[in-house]
């Protein structure tokens, strides 16, 4: 798992003091329990090491608990970690045990094998998405110290939090609309700060860019998917040929159909670590530009709001009525403002780092797995071309 | 005494019966004479089956092609069916013991004269005859050779789509019923022709143009392969002459078209109602095993061309990934990852037209070779149908033949010396049709055991053929992908 992890965890300063991991998971049928485990030396926790059992809700509602803090506004909230979603694969595996009947028992202990294998990635790629969450939090020099946070750490009950019901997610829903016409509103004001602007601007496209490279290197890897399956299939098929009898015509399908094996293993694995490398790491930093826009979208409406209250002070002056609120107004929103600024400046400049180095750590790596793959096929081939 | 239809060992017992060959084939002979079949050179290391044209035309349903190694039908085995009257249906199957050793040797002979089989021929050069719906693609058809039947080494001709179906389909009515395979031609596409009538000069008509190219020149050399079609005086003429006929029977809506349907649908429905009683069970297990080799090859090949539709996907999802690359690398803005993503960029395009190549690898090599495969699979299942037609005409004989008998016992009791006479004679011209019947189903028998054997040889050729050029292919994709990804790395490494 925490090979998973660093694949997108990248240059962060894990010191001793406060370290956070995914230790273990189980899988039950609508849900995933994860472990939590804690090793710490800070004074706060009553242990120095301790795990507790959490679930995908829990870790919303920590992420949730982030963003509707005014304290944090000023900071990129580590993106929310996707729901485990196993309907999909467990949606093929139900239709493999119904059309078990039609098929070859070689060809459905293979086809199971597969599905197997492709639960467990899901299932290990979600663990990972858990934990760098936490990660990040834990690196955060402002968020690590959260209360709620450390209750997450180590309340070792369950946290009673449900899910939203309806009429909450209506809410959220409607409260999405409106920030997000606000959002609007507030980016076209155009900002004084060179770097900010500069930072929107980059945001906006960069973020937009990264959703369609994202859909489109999921779909590539489908379709390389969907080939190393056929492949299996012609592989099983010249196995059933090659074992109809022993002449040499069968033992020829023999061979063959282990060509074409070892070829499906090939593929299924180039696409696999397309998967990895590229296509969550796209995901990711989908996610996380998603969350440098919303610091950007709360340090702009804060903007708003200090000038709005400037003007507010104005008119109060001019008008002279409520000429004190309308100060401690425009130094609340001053204050707030400021507060933003600074800490948003270097949340960006972090941003960027870790981009840079994870893209590299990722592509580098990608390549030379691709590499790997490439290398060892060939000489395979040649083997079985003699 | 009735011989048992085991697949004869080869060796011992194939040797023994030599011998008895050459005495076989004087009484061959005799009983050809209504054929007049001149007397062939009965050495089994002919070259090949020599077929008498003039011979095939006057009685094409004769067909002894196989004269030469035509070994069994000694008189002391025949005996048992004519004097087996009573009961037909049970009458076991008389062919005697036929040597595999022989069938070995020739296929042997053939194998070496397929070494040397000098015979190439290449389809090409489709161009566009005509306008509108009567235009047509007119093919070059080289043959370079050094055989002596033909008339020079190198001939070329142009032929149309037409001209190939009228080709197969007179093989077909000449040879199917003797039971040899003929190789199937390629399918007609009416979706395809219409587009090239049209004019629609996109990608998809190119490649249904290429795709029937190579598959008029697969089955052209397939035809040619087989000894007794190479010999055919319409193979030769299709490759040498200029002119052809123009074969208007092809077409699906004319006269012979209809005729063709009817009679397959007659052939359909009698295939349910013979019930052959099949007592050689090598023809029993050939037949399951064909049965078996046709539904995997079609499952295969629905799996392959899955494949090649899978890839072509991926080439495409890999070029708009490509672009998508490129703008997000323009949006970056730090210098060295934007450079680094503009390398990705360009590198999955080239990713994408590797991947196009792959799946045209997969496509010509393996798809239409399966393809190929599951149609000939069906000519060799119809041979087998023509098999169990022929018993069918000879058990029908036998019935005929005791009829008559009956009826002349009865004339016998009324004494009517003229209808005693017709009766006679009419009882000897069925017990003709007896034996003609029963030299027929022998005879095809024969041939189609031979016929088999050759089409597994080749079977295995062309896989193995086909398997290493798609090998070689597949080496290559991986050597360039590592090419591309080494040129790759170091721009990734270079990110600061």
């Amino acid at each position: 798992f925490s090979l998973l992890s660093l694949a997108v965890n990248v240059d962060l300063q894990t010191d001793g003091t406060l370290q956070v991991d995914i230790s273990d998971a189980l899988s039950e049928r609508d849900k995933v329990k994860f472990t939590v485990h804690t090793k710490s030396t800070l004074p706060s926790f009553k242990q120095n090491e301790f795990s507790v059992v959490r679930q995908h809700e829990e870790f919303i509602w920590l992420h949730d608990s982030f963003v509707e803090n005014e304290e944090y506004a000023g900071y990129i909230i580590p993106p929310a970690p996707p729901r485990p979603d196993f309907d999909a694969s467990r949606e093929k595996l139900q239709k493999l045990g119904e059309g078990e009947g039609s098929m070859t028992k070689e060809e459905f202990t293979k086809m199971k094998q597969e599905l197997e294998a492709e639960y467990l990635a899901i299932f290990k790629k979600t663990v990972a998405m858990h934990e760098v969450f936490l990660c990040r939090v834990a690196a955060h020099p402002v968020l690590r110290k959260d209360l709620n946070f450390h209750v997450f750490l180590e309340y070792n009950q369950d946290l009673s939090v449900r899910g939203k019901n309806k009429k909450e997610k209506l809410e959220d829903f409607f409260k999405n609309v409106v920030k997000s016409a606000d959002g609007v509103l507030v980016a076209g004001v155009k900002d004084v700060d060179d770097f900010f602007e500069h930072e929107k601007t980059f945001l906006l496209e960069y973020h937009n860019r990264v959703k369609d490279a994202s859909a489109k290197s999921d779909r590539m890897i489908r379709s390389h998917k969907s080939a190393a399956d056929d492949i299996n299939r012609i592989a099983s098929t010249l196995y059933t040929l090659g074992t109809q009898d022993s002449t040499d015509v069968c033992k020829f399908f023999l061979k063959v159909s282990e060509l074409f094996e070892k070829t499906r293993k090939i593929e299924a694995r180039v696409a696999a670590d397309e998967d990895l490398k590229l296509a969550d790491l796209l995901k990711y930093y989908l996610r996380e530009s998603q969350a440098a826009k919303d610091l950007l979208y709360r340090r702009g409406r804060a903007l708003v709001d200090y000038e709005n209250a400037n003007k507010a002070l104005d008119k109060a002056r001019a008008k002279n009525k409520d000429v004190l609120q309308a100060e401690t107004t425009q130094q609340i929103c001053c204050q707030k403002f400021e507060k933003i600024s600074e800490s948003a400046k270097q949340e960006l400049i972090d941003f960027k780092t870790r981009r840079v180095a994870a893209f590299r750590k990722n592509l580098v790596e990608l390549a030379e797995l691709e590499l790997k793959h490439a290398k060892v096929t060939s000489p395979h081939l040649l083997l079985v071309k003699n | 005494m009735a011989a048992e239809r085991d697949p004869p060992p080869p060796g011992d017992a194939g040797q023994a019966r030599f011998g008895e060959a050459e005495d076989g084939e004087d009484l061959f002979v005799v009983l050809c004479s209504p054929a007049s079949l001149p007397a062939e050179d009965i050495s089994a290391n002919s070259n090949g089956p020599k077929l008498v044209d003039s011979f095939l035309d006057d009685d094409p349903d004769d067909l002894f092609a196989e004269a030469t190694e035509e070994v069994s039908l000694d008189s002391p085995e025949r005996e048992p069916i004519l004097s087996d009257g009573p009961s037909p249906a049970i009458t076991p199957i008389m062919a005697p013991r036929i040597d595999s050793t022989l069938f070995d040797q020739a296929l042997e002979e053939e194998e070496d004269n397929g070494d040397t089989f000098d015979i190439c021929i290449s389809v090409s050069d489709p161009e566009k005859v005509g306008d509108g719906m009567n235009a047509y693609m007119a093919y070059k058809v080289t043959t370079k050779t050094s055989l002596s039947v033909f008339s020079q080494n190198e001939l070329s001709v142009r032929r149309r789509f037409s001209d190939f179906l009228g080709l197969h389909s007179k093989l077909a009515s000449k040879y199917m019923h003797s039971g040899y395979i003929v190789p199937p031609a390629p399918e007609k596409s009416i979706v395809g022709m219409t587009k090239v009538k049209v004019g629609k000069e996109d990608s998809s008509s190119t490649e249904f143009v290429e795709k029937r190219r190579s598959a008029l020149e697969r089955y052209l050399m397939r035809t040619v392969k087989h000894p007794v079609m190479l010999k055919d005086p319409n193979v030769l003429q299709f490759l040498e002459s200029s002119e052809l006929p123009r074969a208007v029977s092809t077409q699906a809506l004319s006269g012979a078209g209809i005729l063709r349907m009817v009679n397959k649908a007659a052939d359909a429905v009698n295939k349910m109602t013979i019930k052959m009683n099949e007592s050689d069970a090598w023809f029993e297990e050939k037949q399951q095993q064909f049965e078996n080799l046709d539904a995997q090859f079609r499952k295969l090949h629905a799996s392959v061309e899955s494949l090649v539709c899978h890839r072509k996907e991926l080439s495409l999802n890999t070029a708009s990934f490509a672009k998508s690359a490129a703008m997000l690398g323009n949006s970056e803005d730090h210098t060295a990852l934007s450079r680094a993503l503009s390398q990705l960029a360009e590198m999955e395009e080239k990713m994408e037209q590797l991947h196009m190549d792959q799946a045209y690898a997969d496509f010509y090599l393996f798809a239409e070779l399966l393809g190929d495969y599951v149609r000939l699979l069906t000519a060799v299942k119809g041979v087998f149908d023509q098999r169990m037609k022929t018993w069918s005409k000879w058990q029908d004989a036998q019935l005929m033949l005791q009829r008559k008998r009956e009826a002349e016992a009865k004339l016998q009791y009324a004494n009517k010396p003229d209808k005693l006479q017709q009766a006679k004679d009419e009882i000897k011209e069925w017990e003709g049709k007896v034996q003609q019947g029963e030299r027929d189903f022998e005879q095809i028998s024969k041939t189609i055991r031979k016929e088999l054997g050759r089409f597994e040889k080749e079977r295995v050729k062309d896989f193995k053929s086909v398997i290493i050029k798609y090998l070689e292919s597949l080496v290559q994709t991986q050597q360039q992908l590592i090419k591309y990804w080494e040129a790759f790395l170091p721009e990734a490494k270079a990110i600061a």
